[in-house]
Formats: structure tokens, sequence, C-alpha cells
């Protein structure tokens, strides 16, 4: 639908309500008034509850301003799908977003550090709107020619136009003040960093609507207090639910609010628990409706997001290498989907061998020697988390001979003809293990080159079976155990795995490892079918891949990388698209004037906060307006303040690679704590002035507010919207004169 | 006067002989033959160094701590004598006739035995009784592990008893309301927090414990109406006392610190020049009586700001740039510039006029101003310092920088620099040995000169790459530099205890993690999977390890499991208003968790955020917390729970038995604590009572 149409469609709906508004004056007032609300909501804005009014609690007298939501609704639809098909190329992190999708449209695995949902939507939207996956996105600035990549950005713009209406609701309900509401949501409308962020195939605006979605729904539940158990308590916990299940589905960012509405939930359970009026099964009662409806229900869809996943990705694909054996047999065109090999393992045969810890690798070599100064100066041995160059040959000629449980072998590595050794040295990283390594040279070597192979729970004698024995392999001389650490070396090992022989002979996978490939023309292939991993299995390696990913993605030596303490100031944003002066340039960053003003008010809010409680706690006698803002400051506030901690203070510890955009759940929190500060701020100013201009201070206050939220964006747009021709150094720019930090680079 | 005085003078002394046995047990145990082995004892070769250092007053700094830990144990040595005449190189080295080894162990094994009756008070401080405390005493004096991280030249032992003390003396402050000596205690508090922290970072987790616990304190103060203006006093001493008088005392730690050691040393180039030139010895020698104002003619060498990766000297020597690199990209193959870490020859440029020919400082001198237009010459190659729009070697955004060599081959020389003095008060200002900091504008391209923090390969001799930076924006310390070999210049000390902290708080963070022998991880603390082994006789199999008594590790769990089941259940239930304990017991209950659960939980959990190496000894100061919980919930138990006399009766039979399988257990390990008598091997073996406990046997 295009815009025009549209705003017809939901003007037409506002005089509908106004004819409501003056229908039904009295009697329930708030449940009349706020129907058509629901019907104004379009496909953009599906989450704003039906029947709202009825929902919301009867005792107050608060009903949403319709006129206002949906002016609001209507300008951040405007502002995020202005120009939402250019530029015509990938920008930026869409070469992975958008090639994922393409993954799911055309059910090819691959892997991902994070949960599925996201990349999924993204697909279904381009599936639904025409896009046959055939573009390949290899890098950003790619042209995207005559395919359909609309549909993709318009799903991510119509969840990032969700994001100001949900700010408004959510300050309303907290601090029942429309100007509080109308700050928080304009601040979101004007930022150039959100708008940007919403107008392209990322994992973020999804992410950031599910996060709102769940502030949302907790904060109606809430205020369904008064009526436990009714349907509309139902109906905002179940939903609450789904969207912590939607948040944690896409990013595992989503953790964080789900600690939010954890803590909430708890201090909501503790409330309860001290009303004596409540009997303990009435107590048991809550309790488990919140364990179903905040854990259990959330659980279950996200393991049904990850069913879906497998099920649609059936295909062998680029992420194969990081699962087990047993899991790439499930997928179409892999070679050991349906494979075909010798059974047992014999003399002269060809093998693969991987480790069996979860997610493990391939024991592995290649020409590098280990440098010096980490034990002898020989080949390198590790288990790298890819299929290159993986032959081992077990070396010893003759007519085909099975290896059995308890035989001493030689390993032979393929490519390279060294025998796999160890020996008395200390490993490169773990120190109390051996050094392994590849020596002698075809086939010749020394006694510390003999392994005895051991079968886990087999007796002496028996034949190893491929893929399915778990082997292990002793060293000779030294006794200890061909095991994989699991830390990763540094550069000079090309970051794979370390392989170590562990004196501690304990029976742990990472001591175990099977034969994967096994080639031998000397005896007859047969057809194996693989134990099939359970779908709790495949859920559970999946996730210790991509845990073991996320933290393996490290900042690089000499790159720029950006700190947490960077983002509130916004020190320094991100190019989406476009360096020099002739590209089309796209640059995210928050509209400088509302971040800072954000971080003003967080100042203020602490002071505002620091002086309330001191007052409480001093028993000052508070009466009418000034209790109930009190009351939103501490509760309200606080919440906010909780949400924008939990979702920033996370990143100082983290070890991954971190980015400017990162900081934008917090920011939507920031935001909203912004609208409810400067709110009670500007009522309260006659304690500061005579109460005669303290009320004009109070409009003027907002207005300039107001005001200056649109000037500024008037200024930064091109930010989003795309900029040519010279940089901002230059007076002929558009944005001369606008880059106030030095490290803003437009 | 005299009439003021009461006659007659008396003075009441109580003694508490219980505490006075359990002191007396603790010096026996701790100071038992600690002269033995005489031998380096595993981190004592660490901390010895530092303690030679301080008996030659030689400035050093320590990356893994602040000072004051390394001062209490050179003070031991400086009491024994010490002249800091010893190699501390390999653990295990025999100590020369000239180290007097019982003086420099008897510090800390004093701070560890002072432990004990701390513990005592601690326990009758958070309202149990005197069994309870003894109790506590017992299992302490019976922890090999502390013994044995007490009776060496380690700093854990100080560190326990600096901690103990603060929580003591805050608590005692909050007990005592109307003793007029609870001001007194605050201090005590503020002093002790600030000396735990000095001796290791570590402090600082018990010292936030302390404020956190004043903060809620503080904030009833606050609610209670009755008090008035008070208030506002009780706030502001709090403060004071526990972070103001905290703070002043670390920095005081840095200024002694600086003060004893003004000479010279090995650390020196962490340190920026300025402050180098501070130290007798080392760099101030060079630079006596030279000019402060850096003139045209000048020869001066040139450093880097920066300290990452290393200080190092911009340099330059006559091999060129290859023509081509190993990845195929082209060079200029003039002549290499790169910085250098060591003093050498070659590090010396001459500042030029580009207007005049000549190279000497004219008379009068004309000093080099903000925004004038150089040009440097290499002292020893007579080349210009060059740039041009070439990409550097391992960072190919920036501009190659070389000394300029002309081929013919229409590669004009760009060799004009602005100087841009940084850190100027005036736009005129002159160009100051070491004082300035300068940043080096190339003219033609508006590059900046800046070291890249990549080294060069083979062809490079491994020095770093110097680039020229086209994009460079913001204060960037690696494109700064300083004047360093001219004349002294007076500086400021204050600014520098705070660079000092922070450079060695930065050093620590970045230290990357490396993986030692003995090292372990957290998790493995709680079940003592791990050990160290401290010292091995040279020919025997007597060995001293750090193994803590297993009854001791396992019933501090339990204690630990009981404890949260107890308050949980007790905090439900009151919630519902069901009082199972009275009022006072349930807050004692509290604050014994707080100090006891909680200085475990806060000296235990950050490290799992940590990226350091770690060892067993970092949980010691935890595991003293954890063990003080055991005779409270004991005594919980016994009182509030147990209401039949037969099962108070059979509890005490229990409780008896597990202190009699503490001691068999303290006495079974004790060979391992006190390094004699030496055991035969199968003795060794039968003590590896884990598999993954690392005793050491010598082969026959």
């Amino acid at each position: 639908m295009d815009g025009k149409q549209k705003e017809h469609y939901t003007q037409r709906q506002d005089t509908s309500a106004v004819r409501h508004r003056k229908t039904c004056k009295t009697n329930e007032g708030a449940e009349c008034l706020s129907q058509p609300s629901s019907e104004t909501s379009n496909g953009a804005n599906k989450r704003i509850p039906k029947r709202a009014g009825h929902l919301s609690s009867p005792s107050r007298d608060d009903h949403v301003p319709v006129y206002t939501l949906v002016l609001v609704l209507v300008l951040s639809v405007c502002t995020r799908f202005y120009k939402i098909t250019e530029p015509p190329h990938v920008c930026w992190d869409e070469t992975h977003f958008g090639k994922m999708g393409s993954y799911y449209i055309n059910r090819t695995f691959f892997f991902d550090v994070h949960p599925p949902l996201g990349k999924m939507l993204i697909g279904l939207a381009g599936y639904l709107t025409g896009y046959d996956g055939t573009f390949p996105f290899i890098k950003p600035g790619d042209k995207y020619e005559h395919h359909n990549y609309w549909g993709m950005r318009a799903f991510c713009a119509a969840l990032g136009s969700c994001l100001p209406p949900f700010a408004f609701l959510i300050v309303l309900e907290l601090s029942h003040s429309k100007p509080a509401a109308l700050i928080a949501a304009s601040l979101l409308i004007f930022d150039t960093g959100c708008i940007t962020l919403s107008q392209y195939i990322l994992l973020d605006p999804i992410l950031m609507f599910f996060i709102m979605g769940s502030v949302l729904c907790m904060v109606r539940f809430n205020t369904q207090r008064l009526r436990p158990f009714s349907f509309s308590w139902w109906f905002w916990l179940l939903l609450t639910g789904v969207c912590l299940s939607g948040s944690l589905g896409v990013k595992f960012v989503g953790l964080f609010v789900i600690l939010l509405v954890g803590i909430n939930t708890a201090f909501d359970l503790w409330r309860l628990l001290g009303d004596l009026s409540l009997s303990l099964l009435d107590f048991g009662k809550h309790l488990l409706a919140r364990v179903f409806g905040l854990i259990m229900l959330p659980l279950f869809l996200y393991t049904t997001i990850f069913a879906v996943h497998f099920i649609v990705l059936n295909r062998s694909g680029p992420g194969d290498g990081f699962f087990s054996s047993a899991f790439q047999s499930r997928l179409i065109g892999n070679n050991l989907h349906n494979a075909s090999m010798p059974e047992y393992l014999a003399y002269g045969s060809v093998i693969t061998v991987k480790n069996l810890r979860i997610a493990g690798g391939y024991l592995h070599s290649h020409w590098h020697l280990y440098p010096e100064g980490v034990g002898a100066h020989q080949q390198q041995v590790s288990s790298p988390s890819f299929t290159l160059n993986r032959q081992f040959d077990n070396n010893l000629t003759g007519p085909p001979e099975l290896v059995r449980q308890g035989d001493i072998i030689r390993l032979e590595h393929k490519e390279t003809t060294r025998n796999l050794h160890s020996h008395f040295h200390e490993a490169p990283l773990t120190k109390k293990h051996l050094q392994v390594t590849g020596y002698g040279i075809n086939g010749s070597g020394d006694v510390n080159d003999l392994w005895q192979v051991e079968v886990c729970g087999g007796k002496k004698g028996d034949p190893v079976k491929v893929l399915r024995s778990k082997v292990r392999f002793l060293h000779r001389s030294t006794s200890c155990v061909l095991c994989s650490s699991g830390k990763t070396l540094p550069k000079w090992g090309w970051e794979q795995v370390e392989v170590t022989c562990s004196p501690y002979v304990k029976e742990t996978p990472n001591t175990q490892w099977n034969i994967e490939d096994h080639i031998n023309p000397k005896l007859p292939n047969i057809s194996l079918s693989v134990l099939k991993p359970t779908f709790l299995e495949v859920l559970w390696e999946s996730h210790i891949v991509m845990i073991r990913g996320n933290s393996g993605l490290k900042p690089k030596d000499n790159e720029m990388n950006s700190k947490p303490w960077h983002w509130p100031i916004n020190y320094q944003g991100l190019r989406f698209s476009g360096v020099n002066e002739t590209e089309y340039r796209v640059y995210l960053l928050g509209n400088p004037v509302i971040w800072w003003l954000n971080l003003l008010s967080l100042a203020l809010f602490v002071l505002m906060l620091t002086v309330a409680s001191l007052a409480k706690q001093r028993g000052v006698k508070m009466e009418g307006m000034r209790k109930v803002h009190c009351h939103t400051l501490m509760e309200g506030g606080g919440m906010l303040l909780l949400g924008w901690l939990l979702h920033y203070l996370p990143f100082y510890i983290m070890g991954r690679i971190l980015y400017y955009h990162h900081y934008f759940p917090a920011m939507l929190f920031s935001s909203m704590l912004t609208g409810i500060t400067l709110d009670i701020f500007l009522q309260n100013l006659h304690l500061l002035f005579s109460s005669s201009i303290s009320h004009h201070l109070m409009r003027g206050g907002q207005f300039i507010l107001l005001l200056g939220f649109i000037y500024s964006f008037y200024l930064f747009h091109p930010l989003s919207y795309g900029m040519r021709g010279p940089l901002a150094q230059d007076p002929a720019s558009s944005m001369a004169g606008l880059r106030w930090m030095e490290s803003w680079e437009f | 006067l005299w009439f003021c005085v009461k006659l007659p003078i008396s003075v009441r002394v109580e003694i508490n002989l219980l505490l006075m046995a359990v002191t007396g047990l603790a010096l026996v145990t701790r100071l038992y033959g600690i002269h033995f082995p005489r031998a380096v004892v595993f981190d004592e070769v660490y901390y010895g160094q530092f303690l030679s250092l301080y008996m030659k007053q030689v400035f050093f700094i320590d990356e893994s701590g602040p000072p004051f830990g390394h001062m209490v144990l050179a003070l031991g040595a400086y009491l024994g004598g010490f002249d800091g005449n010893f190699v501390w190189n390999r653990i295990g080295a025999e100590y020369t006739s000239n180290v007097p080894v019982w003086s420099l162990r008897v510090i800390p094994a004093f701070a560890g035995s002072f432990c004990i009756p701390l513990a005592y008070l601690l326990v009758v401080e958070l309202g149990y009784s005197h069994f309870s405390a003894l109790g506590a005493c017992m299992l302490l004096l019976m922890e090999n592990s502390l013994i044995v991280q007490s009776r060496f030249m380690l700093l854990e032992s100080v560190l326990i008893f600096f901690l103990l003390l603060a929580v003591l003396s805050y608590l005692h402050f909050h007990k005592a309301r109307n003793s007029s000596f609870r001001w007194f205690w605050l201090m005590i508090c503020g002093v002790s927090c600030a000396c735990g922290i000095g001796v290791k970072y570590m402090g600082m987790f018990t010292y936030f414990l302390l404020l956190g616990l004043t903060a809620v304190h503080t904030w009833q103060l606050i609610g209670d109406r009755t008090l008035s203006h008070v208030i506002v006093v009780q706030v502001l001493v709090r403060f004071l006392a526990l972070v103001v008088l905290p703070v002043i005392m670390y920095i005081g730690f840095f200024y002694v610190h600086l003060t004893l050691l003004y000479r010279s040393g090995p650390h020196d180039q962490m340190m920026s020049s300025a402050f180098q030139a501070s130290l007798e010895g080392g760099l101030a020698r060079i630079t006596q009586g030279q000019p402060l104002d850096v003139a045209l003619g000048s020869q001066v060498t040139l450093r880097t700001v920066s300290s990452k990766p290393v200080p190092c000297w911009l340099h330059s020597h006559k091999v060129n740039y290859p023509i081509r690199y190993e990845n195929g990209r082209g060079s200029s193959h003039q002549q290499q510039v790169t910085c250098y870490p060591f003093k050498d020859v070659n590090n010396w440029w001459i500042i030029k006029d580009p207007g005049r020919h000549t190279l000497v400082v004219s008379s009068p001198p004309r000093p080099v101003r903000h925004g004038d237009i150089i040009q440097l010459l290499h002292g020893m190659t007579s080349r210009y310092l060059n740039t041009h729009d070439v990409a550097a070697p391992m960072s190919p955004h920036s501009q190659e920088v070389s000394g300029y060599i002309d081929f013919n081959v229409s590669m004009p020389a760009q060799n004009l620099w602005r100087v841009d003095i940084v850190n100027r008060e005036s736009d005129r200002e002159i160009w100051k040995t070491i004082l300035s900091e300068v940043r080096l504008v190339h003219v033609n391209t508006s590059a900046v000169l800046k070291l890249s923090g990549a080294s060069l390969p083979e062809w490079g001799f491994k020095q770093l790459e110097v680039v020229g930076d086209k994009i460079y924006k913001g204060y960037q310390q690696s494109g700064m530099w300083n004047v360093e070999e001219h004349r002294y210049g007076r500086i400021k000390q204050w600014s520098f205890y705070f660079r000092t902290t922070f450079r060695m708080i930065y050093t620590k963070m970045s230290s990357s993690q490396s993986e030692h022998k003995y090292s372990s991880s957290p998790l493995e603390w709680i079940t003592m999977d791990t050990n160290i082994a401290y010292w091995l006789h040279p020919s025997s199999n007597a060995q001293i390890q750090l193994i803590g008594n297993i009854v001791n590790w396992t019933i501090a769990n339990l204690a630990l499991v009981v404890y949260c089941l107890m308050f949980l259940t007790y905090l439900l239930r009151r919630r519902r208003k069901v009082e199972d304990i009275p009022q006072d017991s349930w807050e004692q209950l509290v604050l014994a968790g707080v100090i006891c659960v909680g200085g475990w939980a806060v000296n235990y959990l950050p490290f799992f955020l940590m990226e350091k190496t770690l060892f067993l000894y970092h949980y010691l100061p935890a595991l003293t917390f954890k063990i003080l919980q055991i005779p409270i919930v004991v005594e919980h138990l016994y009182i509030h729970v147990l209401k039949s006399p037969a099962q108070r009766k059979a509890f005490g039979v229990v409780i008896l038995a597990v202190l009699c399988s503490v001691y068999v257990s303290y006495h079974n390990l004790s060979p391992l604590t006190y390094g004699q008598p030496a055991l035969s091997s199968d003795e060794l073996a039968a003590l590896r009572w884990r598999e993954s406990w690392d005793i050491l046997l010598r082969k026959r």
C-alpha cells in the first residue's frame, strides 16, 4: 500500500474514533475509545493489541490517545519507508543476512553465530515478495539489479516503524502522561540511527521489535494485577512469553530482556508472596502460570524455531564442517548422507578422524612447523574446523587386514607423509599435556610414532567400525592419550584448535575420536546408515557451535575496535555504504542532539531519583501529583534504567568484537527514560521557579524539545537517506559544518 | 593538673586466654621452621627480584599489583639486613649466605598467624559464641593451604590479614554505637582497606563489599528520623574514612614507592622521558646540561609517547625497503625508517631549516616553534625523512616513510614536515625537550608520522613500522613524539602517580593469557581438583605442595549449601509472616551471610571473568571467608534447628568426629605442607587422594 492511500485510510478511522468518543462519555469510556486503535493498526502495527481498552486496568481512567498514536505511527512509517529502495546495492551486513535469507529459500544448510528466527523471517519476507534466492550477496556494494530485494527491506522497516508506537505505549503506561510518551516516541522517530538501522536487511530491527514488544507486554501485564487469571491477564502473559522467545530467537542479546522480565516477575511474585490474603495455593497458581507463560512457552517456541530451521535446511552447504559426523549424515548432498564405505577399518586405509567433543574438529596437519620456542620445532598438528587436507594414511600395506582393538599402529599424514608423533615436550597452550607433532618422512620415524588403538567399550580383538566406534589413541612410549584441548592456537597455528597428548587417561569426549571418511579400494563398500542424532542432541550441538563461534569473533590486531564507552556519547558511527566522494554514502550515526540529550537526562534522572528517594527515606510529606511523580520515577523510571543497564553494561565484559549498533537496544530504553525524566522535570519546574512562569516554562520546554528534534533531524537526515558529493570537510557538502566530532566519518 | 588524675592509677587488663592460646598455636604452626627450605620457593622467585630492586633502590614497576605488598616484604628484608645481591632466576635455587631467609619470610608468617585471632574476634563480633569462634580458629589453624601460603615470601597471607582486619573493624564500628573509640575503628577499617588493595588489586573486591554494606547501613541511618542534622556529619565522616582516606593512602603508597626508588633501572623505558629524566643515573646522566629549547640544527632522538607495543625511538639504517614484498606489492626501495626499542647511534636526527644549508645551531639559537616547517636529517646516513604516496609495508592504508634516495625515477623528495606541538599553551610555543609532545605533519600530503604498531618481517630486522597516516584523527599517542636526549626538565610529581598507576592497570589488562603448568580454572578450586608444587628437594622426595585440607574444603562447601537453603527457607517463610527464629537471630544470620558468603562470592566469582593466568592461591581469601561460615552454620543448627537434647548430643558427636578428621587430614598432608620429613614414593602415591593432583615422584 502506498503512503497516501494508507494515510487516507487511517484518517477515516480517526473520524470514526471521534464519533465514538462523542457517543460514549461516561460508562466504560476506555473500552469504547480505544477500540478503533486496534483497527487503525495496519499490517505494520500488528502487535498493538486488539481490544486494548478492554484490557487496560478499569480502575484508572487512562485511555490510549488515538490521534497521537496514529500520528506517531504515520510519522514513523514515513521516516522508515522513505527511500527504502535506496541504495540499490548491498549495504554492510546485508551481505550476511541477505545471503542467509537466500539459504532458507534454497534450503541450504549454513552456520551462523545467531539463532535462526531473524534470518528465517527475512527469508520468508523475501519469499513472499517474490525474491527467488538467486542473488549471491557476495560483498557490500554489489548491485541488486533485477532482484527483488525491497520486500526484505520493507519487512525490516515495517518492524522498525513499530518501535516509536511501542515506546509511546510503554511510556504512557508507565507514566500516564501523554507529553512524556510523546517525547519518548519523537526521540525514536527523529533519530537518524534508528531510521538507518531499520531500513536495511539486518537482524537489529527484528530484534528491537521483539525486545520492545516484550517490554510492552510486560508493562501491560503488570497493569492487569488486579484482575488475575482473567482473559486479558493470560493474553498479556502469553504474549510476553511469545515476544521473549522471539527476541532470543533472533540474537542472544535477547537474553538481556529475558533477564529484565525475569527480575520484574521475581519482584511481582515477591509482592504476591507477601500478600497474606492470598493463600499458598493461589500463590502456587500464580507461580505456575508464570513458569508456564514465561519459561515453558518461550522454551517451547524457541525449540520450535530450531526444529523449523533444521527441517527447512536439509541440503548440504557451507556450514556442514562445524557439526559432527552424525549430524552431517542428515544433509542431502553431504558425502555422509547415505554413505557408502568399507565398514571396518583395515591397514592401508585412508581415513579422516574427527574429535567426538561436541562440535569438535578433524585431525589435521599441514606443512607449517611449530614456531621456535614452542616445544620441538616439528610439524604442527591441530584440529581445525575446516575439512581441508585431512587425510591420514594408515600405513601398512599388504592384503587388507582389519585393525583391531589393542593393535599398535602408525598414522601417516597423506599429504606430507609425516607420522603422528608425540614426545616429552609440553604442548603449546595446555602446558600440562604433551605436544603432538608430525615427524619422520615416508613412513620412517621412531618409536614415538606408535599409537595403540582402543575402542571404547570394546574387548581386545574387536574390529574398529567406521563412524560408529569411539576410538582412542594411546601413545606407546609416554602412555598419554591423543586429545583435542579445545583451545585455539594463535596466528602461527592458523587459529586452529590445539591437539595434545593428555597424560590423564580418563575417558572424555575430548580424547575420543571417530573415523569419518574411509577409503580402502581393497574392501567392499557397503552403505552405512549412521545413527541419526535426536533433535535435542542436534539442538545442543548447534548451541555449543554458536557459542564457540561467538566467542571466536575476537577483534583483530590493528583493527579499529569500537569500545562500549564510545556508544552513549555517539563517538563514532558505522559506514553502511560508500566511502568516497563519488559514492552514495549512508552512515549509521545517532542524531547527536537526541543522543546527547539522552545522556544528559540519564544524569538528570539519577539526580532526581536520588532526591526523591532521599525525601522518601526522610519521610518528607508528599501529596497529590508529587507523590504520583515520585512513584513514576521510582517504578517506571527504575525499570527503564534497569533495562538500559542490562542492555549496556554486559558489553563491557564481553570478549568478542563489538560494534556501534550493539548499543541500539539500550538506546531505546534510554530514550523512554528521557521521556519520563524530562516530563517530570518540566512538570516540577515550580519547585525552582514561581508558579506563574513555571507553567509557561513547561509548555515552552515541551515545544522547544519537539522543535529541536525536528530541526536536528532536518540537519542530519542525509546520514540516513544517503548523501553524495563532497565529504563534510568541504563547505560545498550538504553536511558542511555538521561534523561536530572529529571521529565522525562522513 | 595533678588533681585531674584519679588515684590510685590502675590498669585493668582482661586477657582472653583462649585467644592467647589460639594465637600461640597459630604462631607455632606458621612459624615452625620457616627457614627451611633454604631455597627459592615458587613465587619467591618473582617477588624476590623486586625485593632486590627495593634494597638497591632501583626503580621498577610490577605489572601484577601495587607496590605496598612489595614494601611489606622489603621491610622484612631491610630488618634482616639483606643487601639485595641474589640472582632470582629459578625456583629451587639455593639461597646464598647473605640472604636472611628467616626475616624475609617472617612478616607473611606473622600476618598469616594473626589471621587466626582476627577470625576469632570476627566470629564473636558477628554475635556468635566463643565456642564457634574457637571452632573457626581450629579449622583455620589446620588449613594446610593457608599454612603453606603463610610460610613463604608471598603476599596472600598479608592480604587476608588486611581483609579480615577491615571487616572486623567495620563490624566493631557498626556495633559499638556509643563508644568513643568508634571513629577510630572506622579509620582502621579505611586504612586496612587501602592496605589490602595496596597489597593486591584483589583487595578491591572486599573493599566494595564493605562499601556496599556501609551504604546500606547509612541508608538505614538516613531513615532514622530521630536524628536530624547529625546525619550529614555522620555520612560525611563515613565518606571521608572509607573513600577519601583509602584513596589518599593508595596514592601515598606510590609516593613512597617513587621516593624510595630513585635510581634508574630496567623498567625505565616503560615510563615517559620526563619521568626517566628524574631518576638518578639513566637518562638524567645523558640529558643533563643540554638546552631545553629545540633549535634549528639541534641533534635529537625522537621517542614515541605511546608505549604500545613497546616504547621506541625513530630510527633509520642503511638498508632499503625490498623492491617487492612477499605479497607482491612494490615499494619505493628507499631507505628504511623504523622505530627501534633500544638506544642506538642510528636514532639520532638533525633538525634542519629547509631554507638554509647549514646544519649547526646558529648563535643565538633559533628555536623551533609550533607551526614551523622543518626537515629531519638522519645523522648517520644523511638521508631526509620523507613520505610519499606509496603503501607502507605492513599497513597498506598508510603511506610509506623512508629516508629519501633519489633514484631518478621521477619520484621527488617530499621531506618537509610541520611541527605541531599538541600540549602547547600558546600558538607560538617553543618546542621543548622532553616536555613537548609533538606531531609531525607532512606538508605535501598532511599525513602524520605515526607508529603503526606492526613489526616488520626479517628484512626490517623485526623492528617496528613507522608510517604516514593520512586519516589520522583525534588524539592518538602513537602519533606523538618527544625529543628525549636533551636537558633535564623539572617535572611535576603528581601527574606521575596517576600515570604509573594507570599504566600499571593498563599493562595488567593487556597482558595476554598464557598457561602455566600449575595454572587452573576457578571451577577446579571449589573441589580442589588442582594443586601447585612449590618446591622439590633436589635429591629426595621431600616437597612442598599447595594442597588444602580436603575435609575443610568439603565441609565448607556443605556449610555454604546449608546456609543458602536455610536462608531461602527463612526468607520465604518470613514473607508469609511465619517467624521460625527471633528477629535478632535472623538479623545476625543475615549479617553473617553478607560477610562470609558475600566475602566468599566477591573474592571468587570475579575470577570467572578474568582472562589472566589463575592459580589455586587466588582462591585463598575466598576460602578464608568460606571457612568462617562453617561454625556459624553449625551454631545456628545447634541452637535453632535441633530441639531435642538427644539430637543435640548426636550433633555434638558429629562435630567432634569432623574436627578429628580435619586433624587427621591435616596431619597426613603436613609432610607436603612443611616439606619434611621426606616421604617414600609409596607414601606419596597414597597421598594422591585425587587423580588430578600432581604430586612429584622422583624416579629411581
